[in-house]
């Protein structure tokens, strides 16, 4: 977006992207308008991202929402803003360097007194926000809308489509009172009605070049609740924390529609061991948690691995350890999902790129551990967990399994059979008949083939390498990362998780100024696909870019796998851990320091 | 459309030539009941609870497909090893919620639990209590030992107060916990004593815990014949003590009275303290199912997907 014209008539001006801060209060319904300009854009057929910061206090605080709409390819929630909406003095003061230096600041006059210094930096809007729309609304509402009235604002300023944000102004106040819709509409029209004034150009979106069918809008975490019924997991177990808890609550409220239930446990054990027992069982059941919580599930998670029955986990990483930061982001789980646990357990390890790769990864993961008969751990985090994007409409038809248990008779069964080469054996749940009249059991202790306990070392071996070789085995379905840019140059970034759209845009950011820059981003996390050494071969540096600790040696988590697994000391990090998401210029201007030659082939 | 957890979750359905229907199957023998031999010490009293359990599979006519002998870690939990039928060794003080998963998802199965005080009462301590409040259906035999005997010989949450274990050599000290006072309060809603010298007992308790439509919990004393010899000898008419069954006139339906027969000083009373009909959380969520599905009949799964994604446009 270009900075608007000083002075002058106002005019319209195109633009194809535009990022859009808001802040103020956690109360204030700042999530709403966002919501509302994300909604409309998946409903535009444009991309969008959104960023917010919640405080971890119960009620209130200083919350931020951040939107960024595109006609274009938008990769990440953005750097800086064209537009701040500043509610309270706080928000202005905090947030106004997060404004491109000629951006716009709209405030509310009624809280916030403009600074000298950064009026001549920034174009300043005042509205008196509160004022108007306790007038909008008028009686005893006291400021509660004054959201809905800015929303009114910033779509006066975009141009945006009133018919359609009415429509869902009206979704979303639907079966309430509807005075209370009736209020919503009279605030956003004086919102909209207000003159900005005439030294300021409004904006035009340029149309988008998307033309793919509809597309829907949700958060990450909606993307996984959906994902996982649609792989048609029935069962799950859970205990609150965030930011998982969105997940549990939205499968308790789905799943008896799909004949299923989701059971609010005691504690962490007890809902990881009561999923695994509806995997026994012939379920694929899902348990998941947020940092402290993943920490209690371990010791089941290692019964798991060892008797071979599938099982979901879901992890949305949050700030660590402990308690930690739990309403911020961090990758730093990744070694707790990997090798979390006592004893040789090897379990499998992905993580989602994007909200729409939330939806697919959880079908995945599904379908990985019914084949393998293996614990998946789906390693989300807090950033895509809230952030809102707009994807492509999955074919509902197509995607959604059944999987209900098949529990057709079997002439002989062994649960731990030795002889299949890959190791990979099917989980055969109870309520199958056994014709030769031997039953398995499902066991954590060192087994023999039938899950009879054997002390032997020989079969200690043989049983490790059993669970070892169906990894080794997944390993080899699992396609080669592709890599974006060049495949042969300076430096690599590599990326996992909610990284990949601020690596892929610093890629074309450094790359439009000349450095060679490509990136790869690793989705699955354990077993690494084959193939990696190939790829770090064609770059003289490869960088990993993730939000964790530098670690004692300095690099990162995955950078540490990595490193374990090629043992090439031209795997750096690139790390942080201040709870936020990476920017881009972050990433450049880590690469850039990290890699003290420059970017550049030399 | 996948199955509801209120069917019969069978897919493809092909029942092979070789099977017959249930009603002309034979009964399963204790030969085929039975699988490895037990590693218990002879004389352990937890033979005699394996024994009944396989009596009541014979009697009951349960088919070995439809039983699962869940344990967690101990002694008594090694049970399902010697079970011929489906089964899992869980982890130490888990295997309630482990089994709540099996019950809640799978109405068609049997779910038996086995194990000792220290799964019970310590370690899974409060996997009890919930187990017991959320009344999910299945049977919790509790194999009490008042001892620690895997590990060979330390305090558990039941030793007697001056009970000299590796851990309390002077004597345990702390108040140990009353099963059946745990279970009453905890929301059990079937609540049973017995002990493995009065076999016919056994199996009368194991057999109306079987049927009864809740959590059903049945404290057998068991006796560690390794590390606690005697201790239940006051308890057992051909060591000189006495076998008291629960009063006749005691009301199983009196929390109060049953709470006061558990405060009895040992050998108290044998038999069913207390029992009610509180619907089960398997029954409770299945109206939750039920209500749900009302709203998307004729619906298949997809299709309700696509509903709520049609929202989220």
């Amino acid at each position: 977006m270009t900075a608007p014209s000083a002075g002058g008539a106002p005019k319209v001006s195109k633009v194809s992207e535009a990022i859009i801060r808001i802040a103020g209060n956690s109360q204030d319904g700042i999530q709403a308008i966002g919501g509302f300009l994300a909604r409309l854009a998946g409903r535009s057929e444009q991309e969008v991202m959104t960023f917010m910061t919640i405080p971890a206090t119960i009620s209130g605080g200083p919350s931020i929402f951040q939107v960024r709409i595109g006609s274009g390819e938008v990769l990440s929630s953005g750097d800086d803003a064209d537009v701040l909406l500043a509610f309270y003095q706080h928000s202005y003061e905090d947030h106004i360097t997060s404004v491109k230096k000629g951006g716009i600041v709209l405030y509310d006059s009624d809280h916030v007194e403009p600074k000298a210094e950064w009026q001549k930096e920034y174009h300043h809007i005042g509205v008196p926000i509160s004022g108007l729309t306790v007038e909008a609304i008028g009686g005893t509402a006291k400021d509660k809308g004054k959201n809905i009235y800015a929303l009114g604002l910033v779509a006066k300023m975009f141009d945006l489509n009133i018919p359609k944000l009415e429509k869902l102004i009206g979704e979303r106040f639907t079966g309430k009172d509807t005075s209370i819709l009736n209020n919503a509409l009279a605030a956003f029209h004086a919102g909209y009605s207000h003159s900005l004034g005439n030294v300021i150009e409004t904006f035009k979106f340029v149309e988008s070049q998307k033309k793919t069918g509809h597309q829907v809008v949700m958060n990450g975490n909606e993307a996984l609740g959906y994902g996982l019924i649609a792989a048609g997991v029935r069962f799950g177990a859970g205990y609150p924390i965030t930011p998982w808890s969105d997940i549990m609550e939205l499968l308790r409220r789905e799943l008896p529609k799909y004949g299923g239930t989701f059971v609010q446990c005691e504690d962490e054990i007890a809902s990881i061991s009561m999923a695994i027992g509806g995997g026994y069982a012939g379920r694929v059941s899902v348990t998941g948690s947020s940092g402290p919580g993943i920490s209690l599930k371990t010791e089941a998670l290692g019964w798991a691995v060892m008797a071979e029955i599938p099982l979901i986990i879901v992890d949305i990483q949050r700030g660590g350890p402990s308690t930690g930061m739990p309403t911020n982001v961090e990758q730093s789980d990744l070694n707790i999902a990997c090798f979390g646990g006592h004893g040789d357990s090897p379990r499998v390890v992905i993580a989602p790129a994007n909200v729409e790769d939330c939806f697919y990864t959880a079908i995945e993961a599904v379908n990985i551990a019914r084949k393998y008969s293996v614990p998946v751990i789906i390693v989300s985090d807090q950033a895509i967990a809230t952030r809102i994007e707009a994807f492509e409409e999955p074919n509902m038809e197509k995607v959604c399994q059944d999987i209900s248990p098949d529990l057709t008779p079997v002439a002989d069964h062994k649960p731990y059979d030795l002889a299949v080469a890959d190791g990979v054996t099917r989980h055969v749940a109870p309520g199958t008949r056994i014709m030769n009249g031997i039953y398995p059991i499902a066991t954590g202790l060192e087994h023999d083939e039938f899950g009879h306990p054997s002390g032997s070392p020989k079969m200690h071996m043989q049983m490790t390498a059993k669970r070892r070789k169906k990894l080794q085995a997944l390993a080899a379905t699992y396609p080669t990362p592709a890599i974006y840019g060049p495949s042969e140059g300076n430096v690599l970034l590599v990326g996992w998780g909610s990284t990949q759209g601020p690596i892929k845009e610093a890629v074309d950011r450094a790359r439009a100024a000349g450095d060679s820059v490509s990136s790869i981003h690793i989705k699955h996390i354990n077993p690494l696909p084959n193939g990696l050494e190939n790829i770090f071969a064609g770059f003289n540096h490869v960088l990993v870019v993730e939000m964790n600790d530098e670690g004692l040696y300095g690099y990162g988590q995955l950078a540490g796998l990595l490193r374990a697994r090629y043992g090439d000391p031209k795997i750096r990090g690139i790390n942080k851990c201040d709870g936020l998401t990476f920017k881009v210029k972050d990433i450049v201007e880590k690469a850039q320091a990290t890699v003290s030659a420059g970017l550049r082939k030399m | 459309m996948s199955s509801s957890l209120t069917d019969l979750p069978v897919r493809g359905g092909n029942i092979t030539a070789a099977t017959l229907p249930d009603a002309e199957r034979k009964g399963l023998t204790k030969k085929e009941i039975a699988a490895d031999h037990p590693t218990w010490c002879p004389g352990c009293g937890d033979f005699s609870v394996l024994a009944l359990y396989f009596k009541l599979i014979e009697k009951r006519k349960l088919w070995h497909e439809k039983v699962t002998t869940i344990a967690g870690i101990g002694c008594s939990s090694r049970f399902p090893y010697f079970v011929q039928a489906h089964g899992a060794h869980y982890i130490h003080g888990r295997a309630l919620p482990f089994a709540s998963g099996i019950s809640l998802s799978r109405p068609d199965l049997h779910v038996f639990v086995f194990g000792g005080d220290g799964d019970a009462f310590s370690i899974g301590g409060n996997h009890f209590n919930h187990t017991a409040r959320k009344n999910i259906k299945m049977t919790y035999v509790v194999m009490d030992n008042w001892v620690y005997g895997l590990t060979k010989k330390q305090t558990s949450p039941t030793s007697p107060i001056g009970f000299k274990s590796k851990t309390d050599i002077t004597g345990a000290m702390d108040q140990p916990i009353n099963p059946m006072k745990q279970a009453i309060s905890a929301g059990a809603t079937f609540v049973a004593r017995t002990t493995h010298t009065n076999p016919n007992h056994v199996l009368q308790m194991m057999e109306a815990a079987m049927d009864h439509d809740g959590f059903s919990f049945v404290e057998c004393l068991s006796e560690c014949v390794e590390f606690y010899e005697g201790a239940f000898d006051a308890s057992n008419p051909r060591k000189g003590g006495v076998f008291n069954s629960v009063p006749a006139d005691h009301d199983v339906t009196d929390e109060i009275a049953a709470y006061k027969l558990a405060g009895e000083p040992f050998p108290g009373h044998f038999g069913i303290f207390y029992k009610n009909n509180r619907p089960t959380k398997n029954a409770n969520e299945q109206k939750i199912i039920a209500a749900a599905r009302e709203k998307v009949t004729g619906l298949k799964d997809w299709q309700i997907l696509q509903k709520n994604f049609d929202r989220l446009k």
